[in-house]
């Protein structure tokens, strides 16, 4: 029998699970556990903050499919660590985080960087474990990866006492789910016949039938089902923020994202539906807007694993409880069939060329369109390029301007809407997919909340791209004191100069540029695209008071969609 | 009949919409915070939550949680608790399908009326567990609604403390009709 200590078992457990990357920062309580990473094949990433470790690991995982895993130190180390739990609480993202915590003997005595991360996690994370022996850490860890990776995946926190991880056990490893020892958890559900033969009778009776794509579309890697069923059907199909990728952008039949920022034509098609098939969405407030006035004519098929998101926000007619790829099979081998859907293309192909996306002509001389920016990024990327962002404008102008086409190339902060979000990420997708171009379309306000990862990035050779939109503001949040609060202005200036975002760059190692013109817009993408050896950040002067539309005012119906000035004018 | 409805105190008359789920649970560290947290953050009101070891298995407990069913639909708190990992199985139990039972302690200064506490205590089916030469302490097992009478008709005595368990309930049998 092989003896171990605890932090051995630890990091042998996460071999035996296929890890081949930890985002960690070490410290007292998790110090025993960083000995045996020398030894292991894991690589493990130095992260500068904690909260860049659990980034990188969500950025890991929404690219890669695969759990992300991070591991910080008690404490602050913890805490550090809260916010990107939280995010993929909210995304669903497949997480192990794993915490140091002070010995045994000394948990509840308010010891030196002690927290009770575990009651503070509690909410945030699918499950959560406080390890009590050596013995059971071969089973917390499989547990722990069985749990973020099934039914509706998310975060899981093992919390690991100093004095467990340096104590001995007997090696050992769980072979079956049976040995994990989780009797209150079942991800797999028998489909339910009855209800989707409701479902095809509800389809075949439809004439304004829309696909409503969720991000439990991603998570079930339903994308292919989903474009077979797409395409039999001819239905028209719209792809949440948390789904873009899920249905290739450049098809036909896509309508683009809906809510509160998305194209007028997903926005009105569900509002017009008679019928929403949602597939891994749940109904978010950015999605439907006022909800009582949301697709109020239209029947619901909502299709989730998660049976609390039934009925949670919207009242659905026929309940699938089931992951995307099972229910699309079921209704493909049941052939369910829409009415014929001439006329109501008809009415979405209006939509569609009277309202497209719509932004203003550039000037040459500056300042930037940050949309046109986006696009000429794109227009150059290599296809398959992943996007990351941060939260804000620059957020919605990715993903209104950038085309998804295949899953795991968009990688944001959905329902959690976290600042700073993007630099890391694209560090985690850049390396779970090295093979990838990896550009971080970000604002000047999330830059500054996490740059210090490209550190990171330079120190662990990990090239990636940051496209800084600087409009100088918070611009979201302006935009809305622009709109909302009569141009009153209140803590939104961040200036455009300081920090010299080029200086900056070039101190953490990386390539910085600064674009203000349209042919320096150009050049700079020409030299970024050139460098694949250190991360490039370029710092593109933005106009400060460009807005993203069509937009939906919070709480509003989603009946009084703006559009963009130039499209106003012709009636709605 | 009526199914009883439990005594909110004399402050809350409106009525109410309970259930009773019967919750097994793995006996782990922490459980019972999962669970009150989920309450306290999803906005889920709690009247009553009783919990004891389960079917003498040291590996479950019970855990018997009176819930208002108008601070959120009873689908919503079902499905959220069942998210719970530690959660292994959630029986709803309407009131008209629930044997109920609480068992109330009170302890009462019978110095002055003696006599009228153990009218009392008698006519609710209580019974007399500690006594004193000032004080008594009486003990009533029974339905929910048989704890609220005699926790009314106490109201009027110097009352020293009253305690009461919150309810267990089990699902009530089903009655064959004999032809």
């Amino acid at each position: 029998m092989v003896q171990l200590t605890g932090a051995q078992a630890l990091i042998k457990s996460l071999e035996q699970e296929g890890v081949d990357t930890i985002f960690g920062l070490p410290g007292g309580a998790i110090l025993p556990v960083y000995d045996p990473i020398l030894d292991s094949s894991i690589r493990h990433i130095l992260v500068r903050h904690e909260q860049g470790a659990g980034h990188m690991a969500e950025g890991y995982a929404l690219a890669t499919g695969r759990p992300g895993v991070a591991m910080v130190t008690s404490g602050p180390g913890a805490t550090n660590i809260v916010t990107p739990i939280g995010n993929a609480h909210m995304d669903s993202t497949p997480l192990v985080v794993i915490t140091g915590q002070v010995a045994t003997a000394s948990i509840g005595s308010d010891a030196f960087q002690e927290c009770d991360i575990t009651g503070i996690t509690m909410g945030i994370t699918k499950h959560n474990f406080l390890i009590q022996s050596a013995h059971e850490i071969p089973r917390v860890v499989a547990s722990a990866f069985y749990l973020a990776t099934t039914g509706r995946p998310g975060p899981v926190l093992i919390d690991l006492p100093k004095d467990i991880s340096q104590s001995m056990m007997e090696w050992w490893y769980p072979t079956t789910i049976e040995e994990l020892d989780l009797p209150g958890y079942h991800p797999e559900i028998a489909i339910d016949d009855d209800a989707v033969a409701r479902a095809v009778e509800l389809i075949g009776a439809s004439e304004r039938p829309v696909l409503y794509v969720g991000g439990g579309t991603l998570k079930s890697r339903a994308h292919m089902e989903l474009l077979a069923f797409a395409e039999r059907t001819k239905m028209p199909v719209v792809t949440t923020l948390m789904a873009r990728g899920a249905f290739p952008d450049s098809h036909d039949q896509h309508l683009g994202m809906p809510g509160m920022h998305g194209m007028y034509s997903a926005v009105t098609a569900l509002q017009k539906a008679d019928l929403l098939i949602s597939l891994g969405a749940r109904f978010d407030d950015r999605v439907t807007g006022q909800i009582s006035s949301f697709a109020a004519g239209a029947k619901i098929i909502h299709v989730d694993i998660d049976r609390a998101e039934f009925n949670k926000v919207r009242q659905a007619d026929v309940m699938l409880q089931t992951n995307v790829v099972a229910a699309l099979n079921a209704l493909e081998a049941a052939k369910a069939t829409p009415q014929n859907l001439d006329v109501w293309w008809k009415e979405i192909h209006t939509w569609q060329e009277r309202y497209p996306l719509a932004y203003d002509e550039p000037a040459t001389d500056g300042p930037l369109r940050p949309q046109h920016v986006i696009e000429a990024i794109a227009a150059k990327a290599a296809p398959g390029t992943i996007v990351t962002s941060g939260v804000g404008q620059h957020q919605m102008w990715a993903s209104q301007h950038w085309k998804f086409e295949e899953p795991g190339t968009w990688v944001n902060s959905g329902g959690a809407g976290t600042m700073g979000f993007g630099v890391p990420a694209a560090i985690g997708a850049k390396v779970g997919r090295p093979d990838r171009t990896v550009w971080c379309i970000d604002g000047d306000g999330c830059f500054q909340m996490t740059a210090q990862e490209l550190v990171t990035a330079r120190a662990e050779g990990i090239p990636i791209k940051v496209a800084i939109l600087n409009n100088a503001y918070l611009g979201m949040v302006r935009q809305w004191q622009e709109m909302f609060y009569e141009e009153r202005y209140s803590e939104v200036y961040l200036s455009a100069d300081l920090p010299d975002y080029v200086k900056w760059a070039e101190a953490m190692g990386c390539v910085g540029l600064r674009a203000r013109t349209l042919k320096e817009m150009h050049e700079v993408i020409e030299q970024a695209n050139l460098i694949n050896d250190v991360p490039v950040v370029i710092d593109f002067r933005t106009d400060s008071e460009e807005k993203v539309f069509p937009m939906v005012a919070a709480g509003d119906s989603n009946d009084n969609i703006m559009v963009h000035p130039s499209l106003r004018g012709d009636a709605r | 009949m009526t199914p009883p409805e439990p005594y909110l105190g004399a402050a809350n008359h409106t009525p109410v919409r309970h259930h009773i789920l019967s919750v097994l649970v793995e006996n782990k560290a922490g459980v019972l915070a999962r669970i009150a947290g989920l309450f306290a953050r999803r906005g889920f009101n709690i009247y009553s939550l009783a919990v004891a070891p389960a079917e003498g298995n040291a590996r479950f407990s019970r855990v018997t949680i009176v819930v208002d069913a108008e601070s959120a639909p009873l689908e919503q708190i079902v499905g959220q608790l069942n998210k719970l990992i530690n959660v292994v199985e959630i029986t709803d139990l309407a009131p008209k399908d629930a044997t109920e039972r609480e068992l109330l302690l009170a302890t009462l200064s019978v110095e002055n009326d003696r006599r009228a506490v153990l009218d009392v205590v008698a006519n609710a089916g209580a019974s007399i567990i500690d006594v004193n030469a000032t004080s008594v302490t009486v003990m009533l097992a029974g339905p929910p609604s048989a704890c609220d009478q005699l926790e009314k008709a106490l109201e009027s005595f110097s009352e020293v403390a009253l305690q009461r368990t919150g309810r267990v309930a089990l699902p009530r049998l089903e009655q064959t009709v004999s032809a």
